[in-house]
């Protein structure tokens, strides 16, 4: 299973997908604050949203899973 | 009346800096915190301290109440806003007014106009000072694509109540135009409350050059020089110097001229920068005015010896400017580097613990730090950990005493720009002077 995870620590500004939904390579997820600058998560696969880890205002480090793709 | 008692309702390196001039002066100082930062330098630098909340600025160093009463609880007689959270906030300041409190800085009525981009334009235009070609509000994408048209393309969409870089986005093509107007519009209504956008020409290799202004409540209005803010990354400042190398002589005076006139016009108090666009022909534009002290302002204590802090606080107290314009004078030469936990290449937010903090001192090198060694730079603020000012007796000296200076830094467990701005030092158009705002993106791309 394909996991798309947090490069940095931050606050979860934008969630950008929903369960079910077709994610393309490249494409944007999430968008995460740290420092007073957006940072956009872009997915490294294609494939299915299964499940979204978090949600708008989350805190999240570095490494850890937003967003989980289905096989 | 005279200021026994300042709380300062910022954080980091310019709450230290404000508690020092208080110091200096015997006045005591009340500082106000998130659970994030009670570890910093600033906490304990105050005679008092006050945690106000959790680390998110919502929550904390943007909760009004928390910290007007946090100056009744310790008996706190005025406010230092600082830069940045809450010192561009009318609301703020007239809450402060209101409890009876002293508020360093200038009339809120003042604040709320020059906060509104849109509203500013107009009142530089009424007192003849000239703005960017651009329009006023505009309500939807199709009227922001005709505007563009009739301005000439490429333009830079803004948001009214915006600032610090944030909101702006340069616009080549109405396709361009089309496809991003309504995220700035999303971003301007979630970072600002206001999603009012308006638009203005954007000019190609242009400066961005600042004038000091300080006015008291009598109504005298002087200049402290300019400053030169050209090198930046993502609309942000990262190197401030004063005087400006690149503009003419006359451009000069005519600079100065105009932003003692904007201030005029709104018969502005207390310590505040005009900012300007100088285009390559040196034709400038008035863009904003920063109702506060800037976070470069060191630049211009060190050229006119001048503490802005120590002014801010007397002008307050409705004493006079002790000076006339003729008996300031701009001495040598100085440049402000600001240090930011970031990686130096893409400058991407690092936070983290700083294992190791060192920094140079000596003639000439002011460093104005935020924190200390063991602290944890937190992803929550602003990146700026430390300034380092350096200043000589000419422009060639100050850039071969930086390159020492900034080596000397020793910080351990997050990254730091140090590597970025020591390469700006070798950058031919830098050492010359002649560079714009696009510097950092040019050599970027090389």
């Amino acid at each position: 299973m394909a996991k798309i995870q947090s490069s940095m620590t931050g606050t979860v500004w934008k969630v950008l997908v929903r369960p079910g939904d077709q994610v393309e390579a490249g494409q944007e997820v999430v968008i995460l604050e740290s420092m007073k600058m957006e940072i956009p998560i872009q997915s490294d696969y294609t494939g299915v949203v299964k499940d979204v880890k978090v949600e708008e205002g989350s805190f999240v480090s570095d490494g850890d899973v937003l967003v989980e793709l289905a096989d | 009346m005279a200021i026994q008692k300042v709380l300062v309702a910022n954080r980091g390196e310019i709450a230290s800096r404000i508690i020092r001039t208080c110091q200096a002066r015997g006045i005591k100082t009340v500082s106000v915190y998130s659970e994030a930062d009670q570890e910093l330098p600033f906490v304990e630098q105050a005679d008092e301290s006050v945690c106000i909340g959790p680390p998110p600025v919502a929550k904390s160093y943007l909760q009004m109440d928390a910290i007007i009463g946090a100056a009744q609880e310790t008996g706190a007689d005025a406010i230092h806003p600082g830069y940045g959270l809450l010192s561009e906030n009318a609301e703020f300041a007239q809450k402060v007014i209101d409890a009876g409190l002293t508020w360093i800085g200038p009339a809120p009525a003042v604040i709320a106009l020059m906060g509104d981009k849109v509203m500013a334009r107009k009142t530089m235009q009424k007192a003849g000072v000239p703005t960017v070609p651009g329009t006023d509000q505009i309500q939807n994408v199709e009227e922001a694509i005709h505007a563009a048209e009739q301005i000439g393309f490429p333009v830079m969409i803004k948001a009214s109540a915006g600032g610090g870089g944030i909101g702006m986005h340069v616009c080549h093509t109405a396709e361009e135009l089309n496809k991003i107007f309504s995220s700035v519009q999303t971003r301007a209504r979630s970072y600002f409350g206001d999603d009012t956008l308006f638009m203005e020409k954007w000019i190609g290799k242009s400066r961005h050059v600042e004038v000091q202004i300080i006015a008291d409540s009598q109504g005298h209005v002087l200049h402290l020089f300019e400053r030169e803010c050209s090198v930046q990354r993502r609309n942000q400042k990262v190197i401030e110097e004063s005087l400006s190398p690149s503009i003419r002589p006359e451009t000069r005076k005519r600079l100065h001229d105009a932003a003692m006139r904007a201030a005029q016009a709104v018969q502005y108090t207390g310590a505040g920068t005009v900012e300007f666009l100088v285009g390559p022909d040196d034709v400038f534009y008035f863009l904003e005015m920063n109702t506060r002290l800037q976070v470069e302002h060191p630049v211009t204590e060190c050229i006119t010896g001048l503490d802005l802090v120590s002014l801010q606080l007397d002008i307050a107290c409705g004493q006079p400017l002790p000076f006339k314009q003729e008996e300031i004078q701009s001495k040598g030469h100085a440049i402000e580097f600001r240090i930011y936990a970031e990686d130096p290449i893409r400058f991407m937010p690092a936070p983290g613990k700083i294992t190791r903090f060192r920094f140079p001192d000596g003639k000439g090198i002011r460093v104005d730090a935020g924190v200390k060694e063991g602290n944890t730079v937190s992803p929550f603020y602003d990146p700026l950990i430390a300034k380092c000012i350096v200043s000589g007796c000419n422009r060639q000296e100050v850039i071969e005493k930086s390159k020492d200076a900034l080596q000397a830094f020793e910080v351990e467990g997050i990254q730091t720009n140090i590597p970025a701005l020591l390469r700006v030092l070798e950058e031919p158009q830098f050492v010359k002077g002649h560079y714009h705002t696009q510097l950092l993106d040019e050599m970027r791309q090389r």
